[in-house]
């Protein structure tokens, strides 16, 4: 009949252009010969494997060059080219065995559980300090991924964590209640309070256009600032201490962990569950549907008669209330109590963490445990190998970097053009 | 139907809203009128403010009864915000406002000065350099966006201008070297963002977040590496001297402020008049307006959209960079982790707020470092208000800013769209 | 593949018409003059030389000019320095100093000598698309082009407009220029051509004379016979649906688009609202709709008031809307099929209610209507970015007709779409009608409002200056359409205190 195929112009189609170099796949093929033949194309896998490679070794390099000892052996490279190798595999490997170690599993204390030495807490150490950092950045994580959907920057996580940290332990210390009603008031609290610090951005931008960037931002340090003060006030300070430390949360409050050196706690459990909870809002439920069409073509929601404004603010509120639960469970999992700095970077680290789970909710959960690893193997890192921890801030940086910019690490590695090559959360809009 | 020719229609009378922006904005500074009349005049004391020529508290100087000064200035606010409300000429609008605006910090600061003094001069140099970062990073970002490219990166470049010139003024003895380093560390950060925006179109203001994250983490980490250890073979770089023009710099109050000054704050000034011409009057201006609002067009008539992006990035990126200098070689005397602590942010906001042109992000930045002056000054003096709480005050008048004072803005119409041949 | 293997040969002081449906190519093809795009096969030769054109520095430099069909100028700018851009008389320094005398000199010397008057201190966002359109030939004109490339350069002006363009072409032919001319409006090719080269799916499939009979041309361009007529039976109007009175809406800027609009849209009939695209047209329907809030008058279906209510209310109550630009605000491209299917109904039953979705529903839905509506598609799942602007255009056409109306509204319901798609819509279109609805169609295509429409109301400068029936004569439609009235006297825009020299000015409008 008439011209209905996809044609270029006017109307833009936007196939994934095959590439040249593209080599059919023969329906023959082997599976070992397609499995290579996919492995070695830009799919989201490989793009993110090849990312933390070429971060980590960005990384050594700079471990190298930061290091005196192993920079003098470069003085001489000419000479004796074998020291420098040596030095420099020396220090980059005992840094990255450390990282390892300090995340997954140390051999040592494994093999030490084995043959009665050591117990099972101590080899299961790692992978507990790996849980418990991941637990918080699944709920910021989850807040920021969940705005950007709907087309929003919510820089705001760290604010929104920090009020949320704040709420939980006043609520955490204040009520008294019986043991499960207490950590579930307070949780509830921490959520409140988030929802609160995101509701203000919200509703700025329903209502006076107000760039979401800039209002978080600012009520990032605002909200800092603002628990600067409260620690220090009577009723919040604990009384027995002089420093800026706020009374403890009530044990009925806190999050139940396994005990001793296994810090790994309930918190974990909780942000599992919700992500399976913002998986369903975002896909199966109305709110999620209008957010996502809101996100992608405001004007046509819009016109279909969607309100932007509500949608906007209703977002904020729950990707406030994500970040105050990651605070909230900071504080009642393994703080116990208010510091100036008990958020941590846990609001800016979920926004690496959103980036590089591609916005969406499980990839958001495999992401932050991946952080949450890269975090606790730092640890052991900085106190074994004396290695700064900025370096994991680094290497999160660089590795979210590549990520984003899948066409870069395709130039780098000569990765073919995959047929599901859906990379990048490009929602690229200005302001 | 019938055929209603043209004579016959009516002319229909169109009534307009009630609560148009004119009147909100009205309605706002009304209540902040209210507020100061009942809340700064009543706590005030019936004492003497000062506000002083010198520095100490003798000598010529304004003064005016604290109490009184409040309630003068608060009623002045609230006459302001009912003028407003009643329904003036439009283009009395926004010097209402900056009346209403005007009058209330003057109530206010005859609140908190009653019984004391303010040195005027010290207040205004010492908001003209604590805006003068804010300007050079304004004005990075107006390089960028008028062609484009979304900046949200400048605290990075601060970043990275503040750990060179630490750096390098250290171990060349140097402000002009670590001067120049600076400006080359922000121009790594712009360079990072425009390979990663303009050639392989990443989202703009993920990239910049993201670079801001790297900058941290990179500076944090050197630092912990070089300058903690061997604080003195890399962290203290000789201060920025203070140079007075002979002659001008005699003029009172304006003479001091103005004239008698470091070289950065000069550069600044001079930049955001360079600036402005540049954009408005000459061909590479002109391009570069076309470019950031148009760039199929630009394109069509054969200019090269990515080249002239790349070169406005990177030159905002040196401008940065520079602004970056001010933390290390004239606020402090040395680099510490994350000491920008998002200035760079309320450089964008100036740049917004300033309507994306250099004049405007000019006066953004001396309202934002008149906040930052406020802050420090009232902390100094003892104010009954907590140190964090005036702390907050830049950031706070950075939202009330963007929320309410700046209406609906329009960016440049190809801003943070990348360029892609179709 | 846009072009195959496509031969074209063009001589001086010639006008070459490139005619050829949505889609065909022909848009693609310039752009590859134009060193906007790179060929993957063949050659341009110029004057007998070969020439590869990278940008379009280089096409510039051939002698060769472009006035695209969506404009390529600054909004922002004025018309002088619209027409600079690219080639700036400059005085010299580092970042070039402009010169804005002489750049004003040389816009006001090529727009005499081509006799195409604008003015070059005119802010190009405030002129009318008429006058846009002149700056964009002067602004190719002052670049010393031997071939002019004009792509759809009609689709948005007035009959009369049309026709001074036209002439303006003439003149610039017998100067020895030669003209490109891309459309795919048949009665312009035969008035102005030369030769017509038809291209189909990327072929060339003739050229010809413009001897040759309309339904010959058409059926070239499609491939089969064509009808160009509408078939409808005579409409049987039924009670009031649609009652606008004294309606007053401004636009984005404030400026009055909508200057008191009084309508009536009757059960079973089709109303539409003729005139160029920028009368107010765009905001009269946003008004209805909620999308925009009038200033004042009344807006009522079925003697409810609309006005106040949400856009959803009001597509609840029984209102389709087909929105002008499908790309801006009718399909979200990253949704499926499906999930466009349901954009203004998903939190209804079936498909879901205020909590949940149900995609089980949703998926059968889908499935329907892209059998009901020949929505050519892989699957329904597929992001409606695959699909071409015809079937997009379908999605939309789907999702307001599947819900019961009382009221549809389509605004440029064709715009750039194939054309078994347009037969298909205006099918779809006038069944609509018969079952009862009420329906208001605005186009500027006056071939589509006369065909679909049983009364015709033409619209200029907000206000609607008749209505008539579509038997009335083009030429009469026309000179309403450019708001010249009956009576003679050339109708006063708004606002104006209409004076013996404003009235002389009309015709520039």
């Amino acid at each position: 009949m008439s011209t209905d195929e996809p044609v270029a112009a006017p109307e833009k189609a936007a196939p994934e252009k095959a590439a040249p170099e593209k080599r059919a796949e023969k329906p023959g093929d082997s599976f070992m010969a397609q499995f290579t033949h996919n492995l070695w194309s830009a799919n989201t896998v490989t793009v993110t494997v090849l990312s933390i490679v070429l971060a980590m070794v960005i990384g050594a390099i700079l471990i190298i060059v930061s290091d005196s000892e192993v920079l003098k052996t470069f003085s001489y490279i000419t000479a004796r080219p074998s020291d420098a190798l040596n030095a420099s595999w020396n220090v980059v490997s005992a840094a990255y065995a450390d990282l390892f170690k300090g995340a997954i599993f140390d051999p040592a204390a494994v093999s030490a559980w084995f043959d009665g030495s050591g117990t099972w807490q101590q080899a299961f150490t790692p992978i507990s300090e790996t849980l418990t950092y991941a637990a918080p950045l699944v709920f910021t994580g989850l807040s920021v991924a969940l705005a950007f959907r709907g087309g929003l920057f919510n820089i705001g996580g760290q604010g929104q964590a920090v009020i949320g940290t704040i709420t939980a332990a006043v609520a955490g210390f204040t009520f008294g209640l019986p043991v499960v009603l207490n950590l579930i008031v307070a949780l509830l609290a921490g959520l409140i309070g988030g929802a609160v610090w995101g509701f203000i951005p919200g509703i700025l931008k329903a209502r006076a256009g107000a760039h979401e960037v800039i209002v978080t931002i600012m009520l990032n340090y605002v909200g800092l600032l603002f628990l600067g003060w409260l620690i220090l006030q009577d009723g919040i300070q604990d009384p027995n201490r002089t420093d800026a430390i706020s009374k403890s949360v009530a044990k009925s409050a806190q999050l139940p962990s396994f005990g001793g050196e296994l810090r790994v706690n309930l918190g974990i459990v909780v942000a599992v569950l919700v992500t399976a909870a913002v998986a369903w809002l975002l896909n199966k439920s109305a709110f999620g549907f209008e957010l996502r069409a809101v996100g992608a073509n405001p004007l046509a929601a819009r016109t279909a008669g969607i309100s932007v404004g509500k949608t906007y603010t209703l977002l904020m509120v729950v990707a406030g209330g994500l970040a105050g639960l990651g605070g909230a469970t900071q504080v009642l999992g393994t703080a116990y109590a208010l510091t100036p700095a008990v958020a941590g970077n846990i609001g800016f680290d979920g926004l690496l963490v959103a980036l590089l789970g591609r916005n969406r909710p499980w990839g958001t959960l495999l992401a932050a445990i991946l952080f949450g690893a890269l975090r606790a193997g730092g640890n052991r890192m900085q106190s074994f190998s004396g290695i700064s921890l900025e370096l994991v801030t680094v290497l999160q940086a660089l590795i979210v970097i590549f990520i984003a910019a899948p066409a870069l690490v395709k130039t780098i590695f000569h990765l073919r053009a995959a047929r599901s090559a859906r990379l990048g959360a490009s929602m690229a809009k200005g302001w | 139907m019938s055929t209603a020719t043209v004579e016959e229609l009516a002319e229909v009378v169109a009534p307009n809203r009630f609560w148009d922006r004119q009147r909100r904005l009205g309605a706002g500074v009304t209540f902040v009128g209210v507020l100061a009349i009942v809340l700064f005049g009543s706590l005030a004391p019936s004492e003497t403010a000062k506000f002083t020529i010198s520095q100490d508290a003798s000598g010529a100087a304004i003064k005016i009864n604290g109490q009184l000064g409040a309630y003068v200035f608060g009623v002045i606010a609230l006459a302001a915000g009912i003028a407003m409300l009643a329904g003036v000429a439009k283009r009395w609008q926004t010097t209402l406002l900056g009346v209403g605006i005007v009058a209330f910090v003057l109530s206010f600061l005859c609140w908190q000065v009653a019984g004391k003094f303010l040195p005027l001069v010290d207040t205004a140099s010492g908001t003209l350099q604590l805006a003068m970062p804010l300007i050079l990073g304004a004005l990075a970002g107006v390089l960028g966006e008028r062609s484009g490219v979304v900046n949200v990166a400048i605290e990075g470049q601060f970043l990275m201008g503040a750990f060179g010139a630490a750096l390098v003024g250290t171990m060349a003895t140097s402000v002009w070297a670590g001067l120049v380093s600076a400006a080359i560390g922000g121009a790594i950060i712009a360079a990072m963002l425009a390979v990663l925006a303009i050639r392989f179109l990443v989202d703009q203001v993920v990239v910049g977040i993201v670079l801001n994250l790297f900058a941290l983490g990179i500076t944090g980490f050197l630092y912990e590496r070089l300058m903690q250890p061997d604080a003195q073979k890399y962290n203290q770089p000789p201060a920025m001297p203070t140079w007075s023009i002979p002659g001008l710099s005699k003029i009172p109050v304006v003479g001091p402020v103005l004239f008698q000054s470091n070289l950065l704050v000069w550069l600044a000034l001079i930049l955001v008049v360079v600036i402005h011409f540049a954009l408005s009057r000459t061909r590479w201006g002109l391009r570069t307006r076309a470019v950031g609002e148009h760039p199929t067009a630009a394109d069509t008539v054969g200019i090269r959209v990515r080249g002239l992006r790349y070169t406005n990035v990177l030159l905002g990126g040196l401008i940065a960079g520079a602004g970056g200098a001010y933390f290390t070689l004239v606020a402090t005397g040395s680099f510490n982790k994350n000491m920008t602590s998002g200035a760079g942010f309320i450089a964008l906001a100036a740049l917004i707020f300033g309507r994306w042109t250099p004049f405007g992000a000019l006066g953004a930045a001396l309202f934002f470092g008149f906040a930052q002056k406020l802050a420090t000054y009232l902390s100094a003096v003892g104010s009954p208000v907590p140190s964090q709480f005036l702390n907050m005050l830049p950031y706070l008048a950075t939202i009330v800013a963007v929320a309410g004072l700046v209406g609906r803005v329009r960016a440049p119409a190809a801003d943070g769209v990348p360029y892609v041949k179709s | 593949m846009a072009n195959d293997h496509i031969d074209i040969t063009v001589e001086p002081g010639e006008v070459h018409a490139l005619l050829g449906e949505n889609g065909a190519g022909k848009s693609t093809l310039m752009n590859q003059l134009y060193g906007l795009l790179q060929p993957d096969e063949g050659e341009i030769l110029v004057d007998g030389e070969k020439k590869v054109f990278r940008s379009p520095r280089d096409a510039i430099a051939a002698g060769i000019g472009m006035v695209h069909q969506h404009f390529m100028l600054v909004p922002v700018f004025t018309v002088a320095e619209n027409i600079a851009l690219g080639a700036e008389e400059t005085r010299g320094g580092p970042l070039g100093w402009l010169d804005r005398r002489r750049n004003r000199r040389d816009v006001l010397e090529v727009s005499t000598r081509y006799g195409l008057p604008v003015d070059p201190d005119a802010l190009v966002e405030n002129l009318p698309v008429g006058a846009q359109q002149r700056v964009e030939i002067v602004k190719a004109l002052t670049r010393d082009v031997d071939l002019l490339i004009l792509d759809e350069p009609t689709a948005v002006l007035t009959p009369q407009e049309t026709e001074e363009l036209l002439a303006v072409m003439r003149s610039l032919a017998a100067g020895g220029k030669s003209i490109v001319f891309i459309t795919h409006k048949l009665k312009e090719v035969k008035a102005i051509a030369d030769r017509i080269t038809v291209i189909r799916r990327g072929r060339t499939v003739a050229s010809v004379s413009p001897e040759t009979p309309e339904e010959e041309l058409a059926s070239l361009m499609v491939g089969r016979a064509v009808s160009l007529e509408v078939e409808k039976t005579p409409a049987e109007p039924g009670r009031e649906v649609l009652k606008i009175a004294g309606l007053v809406v401004d636009d984005d800027r404030g400026v009055r688009a909508v200057d008191g609009v009084d309508l009536v849209v009757r059960a079973g009939e089709v109303l539409g609202i003729a005139g160029v695209q920028g009368n107010g047209q765009t905001e009269l329907v946003e008004a209805v709709l909620g999308l925009r809030e009038p200033l004042a008058g009344s807006i009522k279906v079925d003697n409810e008031d609309l006005v106040g209510m949400s856009t959803k209310q009001i597509l609840r109550s029984g209102i389709g809307y087909v929105p002008e630009d499908r790309s801006l605000d009718g399909v979200v491209k990253e949704f499926s099929v499906a999930e466009n299917l349901v954009l203004d109904t998903y939190d209804r039953p079936p498909y879901g209610n205020a909590f949940r979705l149900n995609p089980a529903a949703i998926a059968e839905g889908a499935r329907q209507r892209v059998e009901q509506f020949d929505i050519r598609t892989s699957s329904p799942e597929s992001a409606v970015s695959t699909l071409s602007g015809g079937n997009q255009q379908k999605v939309v056409v789907a999702r307001e007709m599947s819900r019961s109306l009382r009221l549809f509204i389509a605004a440029q319901p064709t715009r750039g779409v194939d054309v078994g798609s347009i037969e298909f819509i205006h099918g779809r279109i006038i069944h609509e009608r018969d079952v009862g609805t009420a329906v208001l169609v605005v186009s500027s295509e006056l071939d589509e409002v006369v065909g679909l429409a049983d009364r015709i109301a033409v619209m200029y400068s907000g206000r609607i200056l008749a209505i008539v029936s579509p038997d009335t004569p083009r030429e009469e439609i026309g000179l309403l359409m450019a708001g010249i009235t009956g009576s003679g006297a050339p109708a006063a825009p708004a606002g104006d205190d209409a004076g013996p020299a404003d009235e002389a000015e009309e015709g520039t409008k």
